[in-house]
């Protein structure tokens, strides 16, 4: 009976899962008339018209490459910011040390919306508002308390006696950190960076802020607008989803791994 | 003590390594979270140069005279309670049933865990498409069943829902898009804890006679603990934020049937009131501070009856 229950459980919840999926795929490749007239079946004549419109008239082409540039950016910069402040914070024990990182952990616990008036003012101020540089900063910005509060966990559990070596044997803190201890996190700066770049390509609110020029915007804000344009012509929106999720579901094929890790990791952010 | 003596102490060179951390969080976020605190005292609206000092004014409409936020106030609670509730339960069996790592479990967890990783944009489309009230698969499902009853010989008509378009029901249908997303991560978190759970544990309360039902009160719940702890933080906070899936189902501003704090904030925001808005996130940081200490207060003594 038990047994019973869990096979039907798992059928089941796959189905949720799998169906909805399956009919967004199926869906980008269809007409709209196809679309009224069966919503669930596959098309037998696959047309991508849809993806040419989200691509081209859509704006999604040059969405898709302010998103890569962007995120590609953001993911590496804070990465580089974080894992240095993560070697200081796993180095150094001392009053100091407990602040910076009291501090920056702090950070976790503010949510966006407490402070994005403020930061847009300053960024009207500092002429980045609708830029692209603009986002790359405020990106490095609200992640980088997660990335350093997992990146220090990681580093301050690396053995003392590595640290103490490398300095007894000369070595600078520069290159015990380029040389030493960068390698071997390397399986946590993978997981950071997938987190990273999740939020980063995923995130809406700041560019919804902080862009207004329709050439400058990234994938989901792209993506959203399509909500007043094509309001109910799935064929489009399916073809948007797809175009905004394939790098994701890329990554995701080869580095599952990271991904649970990582998003673990940070989905208190 | 001394710097500089012991070798394998780290020279003072070492702060710099966090100076560009810190320079960037002070200047971007800390400062600017210290800012609101200060706007939200005033009426600024955004661009004129000058502004009134309104002092508490603000913070006495967020919390009396404002039906608007205290609609989203109530849609968030109801958003965050069947979230919390739905998505545990279902992470919470789903783990169960998938712990062991065989084949069929581990590609069984990939394909749940999936949804995750899409933006709340893209999810908000997909269930757009499912609650569409003409041809959505919610109703196709439904018809579906309807007719199967049917040929059952069963005197049943389909329901037709109109899920969205129900303002007294639209944020229930919206917080089920949300669990769809977020239970295979929460799921993983339940696996990563119950593989620690010590098979003896298991062994002895089979010995003792307990039954299936019995060993998950006395030996699964207490022993998930520590995980449930993160599940039910984590849910939480991605309830109060759950900004993105929110506009993507509803547009902008969204309806009020659909309207949440973090939405309503941003609402308030556009309507160039930087000062009234600052005083709502305010208001905002504390109802979630709030929710999350008595939760971690609830949940401790949970783990302490229990363990």
């Amino acid at each position: 009976m038990l047994r019973f229950g869990r096979g039907l459980l798992l059928v089941l919840y796959t189905l949720i899962i799998a169906v909805p999926l399956a009919l967004v795929v199926f869906g980008s490749v269809k007409t709209q008339q196809e679309m009224f007239a069966s919503p669930f079946a596959p098309t037998l004549s696959p047309n991508f018209e849809g993806y040419r419109t989200v691509l081209g008239s859509g704006g999604l082409g040059q969405a898709f490459l302010n998103s890569t540039v962007i995120t590609a950016t953001s993911v590496t910069l804070t990465l580089i910011i974080a894992s240095l402040a993560a070697f200081a914070l796993a180095r150094v024990r001392s009053w100091l040390a407990a602040v910076v990182y009291s501090v920056l952990i702090l950070g976790m616990a503010v949510p966006a919306q407490a402070n994005m008036i403020p930061q847009r003012v300053l960024f009207e101020v500092l002429n980045l508002l609708d830029t692209r540089i603009g986002l790359v900063l405020i990106n490095i910005v609200v992640t980088l308390p997660v990335a350093v509060f997992i990146l220090t966990a990681f580093m301050r559990s690396l053995p003392r006696e590595l640290f103490e070596a490398a300095a007894i044997d000369g070595a600078g803190d520069m290159r015990t950190f380029a040389w030493i201890v960068i390698p071997l996190s390397l399986p946590s700066l993978a997981a950071t960076a997938i987190f990273l770049f999740v939020m980063h390509w995923n995130d809406l609110l700041y560019p919804l802020l902080f862009i207004q020029s329709p050439d400058k915007r990234t994938l989901p804000l792209a993506l959203l607008g399509f909500q007043g344009e094509f309001l109910t012509n799935y064929p489009l929106l399916f073809s948007g989803i797809v175009v905004a999720s394939l790098p994701l579901v890329v990554a995701y094929i080869f580095l599952q791994r990271y991904f649970v890790e990582g998003m673990t990791a940070g989905a208190g952010k | 003590m001394r710097r500089g003596r012991d070798p394998a102490a780290p020279r003072w060179t070492i702060h710099l390594f966090w100076a560009p951390a810190m320079a960037l969080f002070v200047v971007f976020f800390a400062i600017p979270t210290l800012q609101a605190l200060q706007y939200a005292l005033t009426d600024w609206d955004g661009y004129s140069a000058d502004f009134n000092n309104v002092g508490a004014q603000n913070f006495v409409r967020v919390l009396t005279g404002d039906s608007l936020f205290r609609n989203a106030l109530i849609n968030n609670a109801k958003f965050l309670l069947v979230v919390l509730i739905v998505q545990t339960v279902l992470s919470l069996i789903l783990a169960m049933a998938l712990i062991r790592n065989t084949r069929t479990s581990i590609l069984l967890r990939a394909l749940y865990f999936f949804p995750t990783i899409l933006s709340s944009v893209s999810v908000a489309f997909i269930w757009k498409f499912v609650y569409d009230p003409a041809f959505g698969l919610a109703n196709g499902v439904l018809s579906a069943l309807t007719s199967l009853l049917q040929m059952l010989g069963l005197d049943v008509a389909a329901p037709t829902l109109n899920y969205l378009g129900n303002d007294a029901t639209a944020i229930y249908w919206v917080a089920l898009a949300q669990c769809w997303a977020h239970i295979g991560q929460m799921m993983v978190v339940f696996v990563a804890g119950l593989q620690q759970v010590p098979r003896e544990l298991y062994e002895a309360a089979a010995l003792d006679g307990a039954g299936a039902l019995n060993r998950f009160i006395h030996v699964t719940l207490p022993q998930t603990a520590p995980a449930l702890t993160i599940v039910v933080a984590y849910t939480t906070i991605q309830s109060f934020k759950a900004f993105d899936l929110i506009l993507g189902m509803s547009g902008i501003p969204p309806k009020q049937s659909m309207d949440i704090l973090s939405t309503r904030i941003y609402t308030t925001f556009t309507n160039n009131e930087y000062g009234y808005a600052a005083a709502q996130s305010l208001v905002f940081m504390v109802v979630i501070a709030a929710v999350t200490f008595v939760q971690r207060r609830g949940l401790s003594r949970l783990g302490r009856e229990d363990g």
